[in-house]
């Protein structure tokens, strides 16, 4: 009995980690359908979910104030974090990022609120898995919906060429503000997700550890396919988990998963799904 | 007195970071990639060294033997994650992912291995006599590690000025369909790019390992962002850039620590490193520095 308990627990975790990596992917292919390579996934995720923690358990206030006021906080840090990394492209972009993602670790690392290195406790079990789903599919339908949107044309025409995109009148600094915006949004909701079920927040779970991770979900999803990004994140989250008898030699095989899809199927999990239904596939040029 | 000690610690700490960031910019500046896995041989290495020591040769031996693995093992990423993607001009964010699986692969195969503890080396090659010069106290390693990461650094200098290999590396970084018209073998330099690239990022590993007295598996991530700040501020892809970025990281982090706090010290770094990209994109001295190098 004692067992099936166990089992269930560790499913249960692996059931919300899943949600929440694919959150967390859809975010970063937001950025990548736009063709910038952002990689701020992890510090919008930490900068919402200390707010909303923060708020809550410091401050006393309801989950259903914190909880906005976190995602709007996250989301106006992604536009200004647009502002000054405007010139940045490619590698640029991703080392400038990174390097933000660092200083918002090592900030809440020094501060007092955040609990410093020891982390935040006590964080009140308001949410569970419902919720990550409900928000992943409400994103979902709100990315599916946007697909043709005006926005997202003018996403996918500054990925592939900014110049020719300026000379038919996108904004492509606007595109750039809006882009890291909703991206920090979606992040900052799965970084909420994160602190109310996993119950203690520390700067260690928002390191570039866990960028590269998102990072891998998108590409082995196909880079600018949210359904790819989706099934990368469960892919890849339950990979080491299905070979946890090989204990810790276990991640060797998610690297070798890794790699095979990358040499061997190009446009990732999204690409083998559209060969199946006839339609090419969509893969970033020069990103 | 305090600011003489803190510069020299700054100097030694900055050795490692540029021997490290060199092989970061020699990569970028041939092949326009970053290379991610390059922690991943910089641990490589300072297991290797650490298990020939623990069998019971010699430190020179070790380090020679953790060098050329490393430098072997940077010919084996290029073959699995970057050549395949090569042929088929598969740009710049897809050769990252595959450097990243093959850093997965490999800190997970150090992790089975040796496990997640720190590995000590044995006392015996670590004894520490300060040497006291005038106002500064240093150990006779601290020396040493320097001395190994100057002579290095003048090594891969020579190769690059003034050998037939540094030439054709040069010449790839510059053109790469105009040096295989002029009759260069293109997936040999890169090979042997790769070679030279890691064994010094191995040569960095086996340092650290041995400055700090600590190897374990996931020492890379501490030195991997530190790099990527290094080759930003000496500019992407310029060797001589990377080096003055590693003095500069390494006087600046320890300069930190005695005048603000500990705690912020890699904040610093990585603040200056957003600053400069912000700033000055092109880093210190410039991007493309390699090909005139």
């Amino acid at each position: 009995m004692h067992e099936l308990v166990a089992l269930f627990t560790r499913y249960h975790t692996l059931v919300d980690q899943i949600g929440i990596n694919a959150i967390l992917a859809l975010s970063l292919s937001v950025c990548l359908r736009a063709g910038q390579l952002a990689l701020a996934q992890a510090a919008f995720m930490g900068i919402a979910g200390y707010i909303c923690a923060i708020g809550v358990v410091t401050f006393g206030w309801p989950l259903a104030l914190a909880a906005p006021v976190a995602i709007a906080a996250s989301a106006l840090v992604g536009a200004l974090l647009a502002l000054p990394v405007e010139r940045l492209r490619g590698v640029y972009l991703a080392i400038a990022t990174i390097g933000f993602g660092e200083i918002v670790r090592i900030v809440a690392y020094n501060l007092q609120i955040t609990g410093g290195g020891d982390g935040l406790n006590g964080i009140p079990p308001l949410l569970s898995t419902q919720w990550i789903y409900a928000t992943l599919i409400v994103i979902g339908v709100i990315l599916y919906a946007a697909r043709n949107s005006r926005f997202a044309l003018a996403q996918a025409i500054t990925r592939e060429d900014e110049s020719a995109a300026a000379g038919v009148g996108v904004d492509t600094g606007r595109v750039r503000v809006v882009t890291l915006a909703c991206a920090g949004a979606i992040a900052g909701c799965a970084g909420i997700l994160y602190a109310f079920t996993n119950f203690f927040l520390t700067p260690s779970d928002f390191a570039f550890g866990r960028m590269e991770q998102i990072l891998v979900y998108c590409v082995i999803g196909g880079v600018t396919s949210p359904v790819g990004a989706v099934l990368g994140a469960a892919v890849m989250t339950i990979l080491p988990e299905a070979f946890r008898f090989l204990q810790d030699f276990r991640d060797v095989l998610s690297g070798v998963v890794l790699l095979l899809v990358i040499v061997f199927a190009p446009g990732g999990i999204s690409a083998i799904w559209s060969s199946v239904r006839k339609k090419p596939a969509a893969q970033i040029g020069n990103a | 007195m305090l600011l003489t000690q803190q510069l020299a610690n700054g100097i030694f700490l900055g050795a490692t970071y540029a021997l490290f960031a060199i092989g970061y910019a020699l990569v970028f500046g041939v092949l326009d990639i970053l290379n991610l896995a390059h922690a991943a041989i910089f641990m490589l290495a300072a297991f290797v060294c650490l298990s020939v020591v623990l069998a019971g040769y010699p430190l020179a031996v070790g380090m020679l033997v953790a060098i050329l693995v490393a430098g072997l093992a940077g010919i084996v990423l290029d073959r699995v994650a970057f050549a395949p993607l090569r042929r088929r001009n598969a740009g710049t964010l897809v050769p990252l992912i595959s450097s990243i699986g093959f850093a997965i692969i490999v800190e997970a195969i150090a992790r089975g291995i040796y496990g997640v503890n720190d590995h000590q080396f044995p006392s015996l090659v670590r004894q520490a006599s300060p040497i006291v010069l005038g106002p500064v106290t240093f150990t006779f390693f601290d020396v040493a590690i320097l001395g190994a990461s100057i002579v290095l650094m003048i090594a891969l200098a020579y190769v690059m000025r003034s050998t037939k290999l540094g030439r054709e590396i040069r010449a790839v970084a510059d053109d790469r369909m105009a040096a295989a018209l002029l009759g260069i073998d293109i997936e040999r330099t890169i090979a042997l790019t790769f070679f030279i690239a890691s064994a010094l990022g191995g040569a960095a590993g086996v340092l650290a390992g041995l400055q700090y007295n600590s190897v374990v598996f996931d020492m890379g991530g501490r030195i991997e962002l530190k790099g990527l700040a290094v080759i930003i501020l000496g500019g992407m892809g310029s060797i001589t850039g990377a080096v003055i970025g590693g003095f500069i990281l390494g006087i600046t982090e320890t300069l930190a620590v005695a005048f603000i706090s500990s705690s912020w010290r890699d904040a610093i770094a990585f603040g200056v490193m957003f600053v400069i990209l912000i700033a000055r994109p092109a880093g210190i001295l410039g991007r493309r520095a390699l090909r005139t190098a």
